[in-house]
């Protein structure tokens, strides 16, 4: 019996393998487990990070020992700019560039410093957040070669920065070694009629993220059910057993019936046989005592 | 296996009993649903009339349709729509039996059988190059008693045997620069000349005799003006060219193999010249057309080969091609528009001076202009000729002229449709339906009577086709006036000709239409072209006085800087309000969620220069937009580019010309997808009339979901470049597909998503928090639909009754896109056995009912799939609670119910678009799919769970109440009777 449990456990695994999105597949879009810890792509989902895709993926044993695979240390820009100002550079982007055997490269360890402010910044800022005007900022959509293509460009209302410092969140959406987009704003809600305050401290605290795109969940393939025959033969057959009460109850209970009465009637023989008739007659007026009033109207 | 067995059993049981909400009965077709057919804008036809018996007209169609039409009636016997991708180059008719087509750019040539419409043979014909695309069926010649087609296509010729398709012979002409402008066979020799020309200024003639493809001779002639355009041949062996300048025309006569040309200036023939001319194809002899701007001159050459102007006009012309009418008799029609007639002119050939017909006929003026004439002769009793003609005017309707009237006439242009959009009908006043009832009081009663007869069934047959004839006619359906269901509503919808049609929904009649004269060719706008259709104004406190209006949006030209022109219509009177000719180009709509206060729309038009211009252009508009201007967010997608940008709008437009309703942009975000990987091929947003009315779910376990319900979520799916060809193109491993959720206010991107092994097409529909998805899985070799459901997070905690009670959660207030969304997202993959055209959803007023996907697929059909099975929350083994909220097991693949077609037995040819209406009734939805075909239907995703069925028997009801209550007052009194007598006993 102990092989079948073997299996019943490995076609379990490979049942919940094949459907990730039994329950498991959501609660990971937003949930920034690497806000602070700087990290790459999100690797739950598969156990090999997808960094690029232009190669096909091979196997994931090649990547574990990924000596081979070469990191170099690549800076890109920040640049910011207040309403329709020119843009300027407002800080600096680190990271490891890795570079897969394959030959795909991906971005690890990101880093960020940030200039704080100069005067004439803060004062172009205060009017922003007067006006309620957007703060802009920019990244090069490729990090090797910047500015790549074109810039990516984002922006925020002034006043969603400032909280006790200016609090600020970047996702940047990566694609190998290009920037896709990136998300610009407050690492927490911005309320709608947005109120003017000045932040308490000019300095910014940031939180940059990295973000690589997911696999799609497998359309379900239903071919392991031949394999699983025996177990799920065994998981329904135990609800079916427990109906048995709810499927035959119509046959049940009239045979109970059935029985009680022929008990009864067994218990009523010999009584019938001790005082003769009384029984049979406490059965008829039993009946009479019903159309009693009945037939006694009619009579009249 | 058993239990296996039964389990399977078990769903089965549940998919039926999920769904006979979508099967309909044998006489319930027709009862709310119609389907009309059309051609398209006629581009050739053939006239078959040489046998007794019936007549009948081949067409060929810009929408690739070839039909054969009844010519008494205008009726189609048959019809084929050809692929978009196989362009009609030529019809004929061969050996009076097959309708000979040549198509996909001269390399297929197909047989039909001419009465039934079966194909009877097919060949495909290659060549070296591409070229023009000739077809030529000759008369009477013979290949070994075998009747030939001869087709000039991708630069060779060849001969092909009318029986079964094979190529006799084949010659190419691979000079690199020869363009053949025209292949002639004089009509009773064994020739066949191909002329063209070379290099622009060397006229070539090619000899070749038509029994075995060789080269007879080969003859070439330079002439140092260059040629424009076409050549017209005027005799077997004469043609005429324009040179190079447009002003002088040219004779070229190569008889005897002698290329020998005759330089005419136009100005010779001409008083005035009008500059550059362009000569206008025809097949008869001896005569020719050239048209200067709006200067149509026909042209005569005679015998020595001088040319001869014959008619001069203003007007447009259209010339027949050549019909043979006796022994080397010519005969041509000529026809013009000249205000609200038409001026039809049959002349013989050789004869200018006589007309062998002249009719005039009135025409409606929202036909246009005659684009193009057919004609026909027949015997008349009294043994004359008589001419028909079939004309195809500038609203690509088809109409049959004979004896000076028109005989039948096709609305074609309703095959091709570009937009579409629905308006209410007038409310019904109190005068009118009194009358209507009364009118029809006995009529009702007698329908009743009738369907009483039916439910009990004592109707005879006959009863029982009175009782379908008159469902199917109810007038109820096609009245004029607004129902209380919100069934009947008036169906706008643009054509590619710049004509309005207003369709009934009851129906499908035609009740206005109109021509656009804005989306007419001028002298300013050459190249019109009509392009989106917005509702106007649509009155609600002034329903009663004021008629709703829809705004007409076209370009002129294909270029993105056209200027554009707009023009407002009328919805009731199909009137014309007023037009305006922009100086700007429009890229971009955008309908605003604001209304003056005649309740006119804003609209905000977008040009190429990324300035925003508001209408309509008042005051009071621009003030109401002033206060909204901070709010206003717009993207742009670049597909080619593959740059996505969002903007926001900044102030009045400065410099240039000061324009109060000018205001400018500015670029607030972008997203740039990498050129080597990612390619754009679809984007789609939701709805913006949608009603969402639920925005929590319940999910099983009692817990609540929030939907992330956003008008500005924009779904972008993108591939590989290398996988943006056709299918099976490229290998699973190099190519895959993107889906991005992004919110185009802040251009964050919510849920990215990447398909290995998947390629395009991307078909998508938005709705609500969902987006479902159709690709290609070239992995599993198969198509799939994808879907994504987003949720909000940051609401998630309101599930507390306490916090509701005491006002303590965040539902009420304001949410603001620039706070960090918290969204969660599920998807799941399911197979899906066809490949799709279009996919839509169901909408209704409320939102309340469930929604159906309508999936337009490659047979042309409709078919309706229940939202719930592609929910990503389907199990294998679903819990007793998951079932009871409706979640079906989970299966690899949707299912194809064949009761869910809404399009049931009928084909919507070449479709092309669905569009779902909301009735007033919540349960109901109007399905309105377009094509070449038109098909109507109203859908029930739920049933109609909110009102009784049109079938109804009120009058069995009546009876029933009637006869309980005679049967309980008759026992009353009985038993009251018999109580008393009892008493006095």
């Amino acid at each position: 019996m102990k092989w079948v449990e073997v299996i019943v456990s490995f076609i379990l695994t490979l049942s919940f393998l094949s459907f990730p999105s039994c329950g498991f597949q959501s609660d990971e879009l937003l949930v920034d487990d690497e806000e602070f810890g700087l990290e790459g792509a999100p690797q739950h989902r598969s156990p090999e990070p997808i960094p690029t895709r232009s190669p096909p993926v091979t196997s994931p044993t090649r990547k574990r020992h990924s000596d081979l695979d070469s990191d170099s240390k690549i800076q890109f820009s920040l640049d910011h700019a207040f309403g329709d100002s020119d843009f300027s550079p407002a800080g600096t982007f680190s990271a490891r560039l890795k570079t897969w055997s394959h030959g795909g490269q991906t971005l690890t360890k990101l880093r960020f410093s940030r200039n704080s402010f100069s005067d004439v910044e803060k004062e172009k800022f205060k009017n922003l957040l007067e006006s309620d005007d957007f703060y802009r900022i920019r990244l090069p959509s490729n990090v090797l070669s910047p500015p790549g293509r074109d810039f990516i460009i984002s922006s925020v209302k002034a006043r969603c920065l400032p909280r006790e410092s200016l609090d600020e969140h970047f996702v940047i959406h990566m694609e190998g070694v290009n920037v896709l987009a990136v998300n610009y704003g407050s690492p927490g809600s911005c309320p709608y009629p947005r109120n003017l305050k000045l932040p308490a401290k000019w300095s910014f605290s940031s939180h940059t993220v990295l973000k690589n795109s997911e696999q799609a969940p497998r359309a379900p393939v239903f071919t392991e059910e031949i394999l699983g025959g025996e177990n799920a033969e065994g998981e329904v057959v135990q609800p079916a057993e427990r109906s048995f009460w709810a499927k035959y109850w119509m046959y049940l209970i009239p045979l109970g019936l059935i029985v009680m009465n022929a008990i009864t009637q067994a218990m009523n023989m010999p009584e019938e046989q001790a005082t003769g008739q009384v029984p049979a007659q406490g059965q008829l007026s039993a009946g009479a005592v019903q159309r009693g009033p009945s037939s006694a109207v009619r009579r009249r | 296996m058993a239990i296996r067995s039964f389990l399977i059993l078990f769903i089965l049981f549940f998919f039926s009993s999920l769904n006979p909400i979508l099967s309909l009965y044998e006489d319930q077709v027709g009862l709310v649903d119609w389907h009309q057919q059309y051609l398209g804008k006629v581009k050739q036809a053939v006239f078959h009339t040489h046998k007794t018996g019936r007549k009948r007209v081949v067409v060929s169609t810009e929408e690739n349709v070839v039909a054969l039409l009844d010519l008494r009636q205008g009726e189609i016997f048959w019809r084929h729509v050809l692929g978009s991708n196989d362009v009609i180059d030529g019809i004929d008719i061969a050996l009076g039996k097959y309708v000979i087509t040549l198509s996909s750019g001269g390399s297929i040539l197909r047989a039909w059988n001419l009465p039934d419409g079966q194909m009877v043979w097919e060949s495909s014909l290659r060549g070296p190059k591409h070229s023009k695309s000739l077809l030529l069926v000759p008369t009477n010649l013979k290949i070994e008693k075998d009747n030939i087609v001869i087709i000039f296509s991708n630069g060779r010729l060849n001969a092909v045997s009318c029986i079964d398709g094979e190529v006799l012979w084949e010659k190419d002409f691979e000079g690199e620069s020869l363009e053949v402008q025209q292949v002639i066979q004089p009509p009773g020799s064994n020739l066949i000349y191909v002329v063209g020309f070379a290099s622009s200024s060397l006229f070539e003639m090619y000899q070749i005799n038509a029994l075995n493809g060789e080269l007879l001779k080969h003859e070439s002639a330079a002439f140092s003006g260059g040629f424009l355009g076409e050549v017209s041949p005027v005799f077997s062996e004469t043609v005429v060219a324009l040179d190079s300048t447009g002003l002088i025309l040219l004779t070229v006569s190569f008889q005897n193999g002698m290329i020998s040309f005759q330089q005419t200036p136009i100005s010779n023939l001409v008083k005035d010249s009008f500059g550059p001319a362009k000569i206008i194809p025809s097949s008869v002899t001896g005569i020719f057309a050239i048209k200067m701007n709006a200067v149509t001159i026909v042209i005569r050459v005679t015998d020595e080969n001088k040319l001869e102007v014959v008619e001069k006009t203003n007007h447009e012309t259209s010339i027949s091609d050549a019909l043979p009418v006796s022994e080397g008799q010519q005969a041509f029609a000529l026809v013009q528009r000249a205000g609200p007639e038409i001026h039809l002119r049959v002349k013989l050939a050789h004869n200018w001076d006589d007309n062998l017909l002249k009719e005039s006929v009135k025409m409606d003026q929202h036909r246009g202009l005659v684009h193009k004439i057919y004609i026909n002769n027949y015997i008349r009793t009294d043994k004359s000729y008589g001419f028909r003609a079939l004309i195809v005017m500038e609203d690509h309707s088809l109409l049959l002229l004979q004896q000076g009237e028109i005989v039948w006439s096709r609305e074609d242009g309703l095959a091709s449709i570009i937009d579409v959009t629905t308006s209410e009908l007038p409310v019904e006043r109190d005068g009118v339906s009194v009358a209507k009832v009364e009118h029809n009081l006995f009529e009702w009663l007698k329908g009743h009577m009738l369907k009483l007869k039916g439910t009990l069934m004592l109707a005879s047959p006959q009863d029982i086709a009175a009782i379908q004839s008159m469902r199917l006619k109810n007038s109820e359906k096609s009245k004029m006036t607004r129902d209380h269901n919100g069934f009947r509503k008036l169906l706008i919808v643009l054509t590619r000709a710049g004509k309005l049609f207003a369709l009934h929904t009851g129906d499908g009649h035609i009740v206005w239409s109109y021509l656009l004269q804005s989306l007419q060719k001028s002298k300013v706008c050459q190249h019109p072209i009509g392009l989106n259709l917005y509702k106007w104004q649509v009155p609600h406190h002034h329903a009663m006085d004021e008629n709703p209006s829809v705004l007409v949006i076209g370009k002129c030209g294909p270029s993105s800087d056209a200027p554009g022109a707009l023009s407002f219509v009328d919805t009731y009177t199909g009137k014309e309000l007023s037009s305006l000719s922009l100086v700007h180009s429009v890229a971009q709509v955008i309908p605003l969620p604001y209304t003056d206060s005649t309740e006119q729309r804003l609209h905000l038009l977008i040009d190429a220069d990324k300035h925003a211009h508001l209408y309509p252009k008042t005051p009071e508009a621009i003030s109401i937009f002033e206060r909204e201007l901070s709010n206003i967010y717009w993207y742009s997608v670049e597909d080619d580019n593959g740059i996505i940008k969002g903007h926001a709008l900044r102030g009045k437009c400065t410099g240039e010309v000061a324009d109060e309703v000018c205001f400018d942009t500015r670029e607030l975000w972008s997203i740039v997808f990498p050129s080597e990987s990612e390619k754009i091929i679809a984007t789609v947003t939701r709805k913006l009339n949608e009603v969402v009315h639920t925005q929590a779910k319940v999910i099983a376990d009692q817990e609540v979901m929030y939907k992330y319900i956003s008008r500005n979520l924009l779904f972008v799916a993108t591939v590989a470049l290398k996988g943006s060809g056709e299918i099976g193109s490229v290998t699973p491993e190099e190519s895959w597909l993107v889906a991005y959720l992004i919110d185009t206010v802040t251009g964050r991107i919510l849920h990215r998503v990447t398909h290995h092994g998947s390629q395009g097409p991307v078909h998508a529909v938005f709705s609500e928090n969902w987006v479902v998805y159709h690709y290609f899985n070239l992995k599993a070799h198969r198509y799939e639909m994808s879907v994504i459901e987003i949720y909000d997070q940051s609401r998630a905690d309101n599930k507390d009754v306490w916090k509701l009670v005491l006002g303590k959660h965040n539902l009420t207030s304001p949410i603001s896109l620039y706070s960090r969304p918290d969204v969660i997202t599920k998807s799941q993959s399911y197979f899906f056995t066809h490949s799709v055209k279009t996919i839509a959803v169901t909408s209704t007023t409320k939102g309340i009912t469930s929604k159906q996907l309508l999936i337009g697929t490659i047979g042309d059909q409709v078919l309706a799939l229940d939202k719930r099975f592609l929910d990503p929350r389907r199990t294998v083994n679903p819990t007793q609670a998951e079932k009871e909220e409706g979640i079906i097991p989970l299966t690899d693949s949707l299912p194809i119910i064949p009761q869910s077609y809404v399009t049931h037995a009928l084909r919507v040819e070449g479709l092309r678009g669905i569009i779902t209406v909301p009735a007033k009734l919540e349960s109901t939805t109007l399905v309105f799919a377009h094509g070449v075909d038109l098909f109507f239907t109203q859908l029930a995703p739920s049933r109609t769970y909110d009102s009784l069925t049109d079938d109804f028997n009120y009058a069995l009801l009546l009876i029933t109440i009637v006869a309980l209550v005679a049967a309980i007052s008759l026992t009353w009194t009985l038993s009251e009777r018999k109580e008393l007598q009892e008493n006095w006993r």
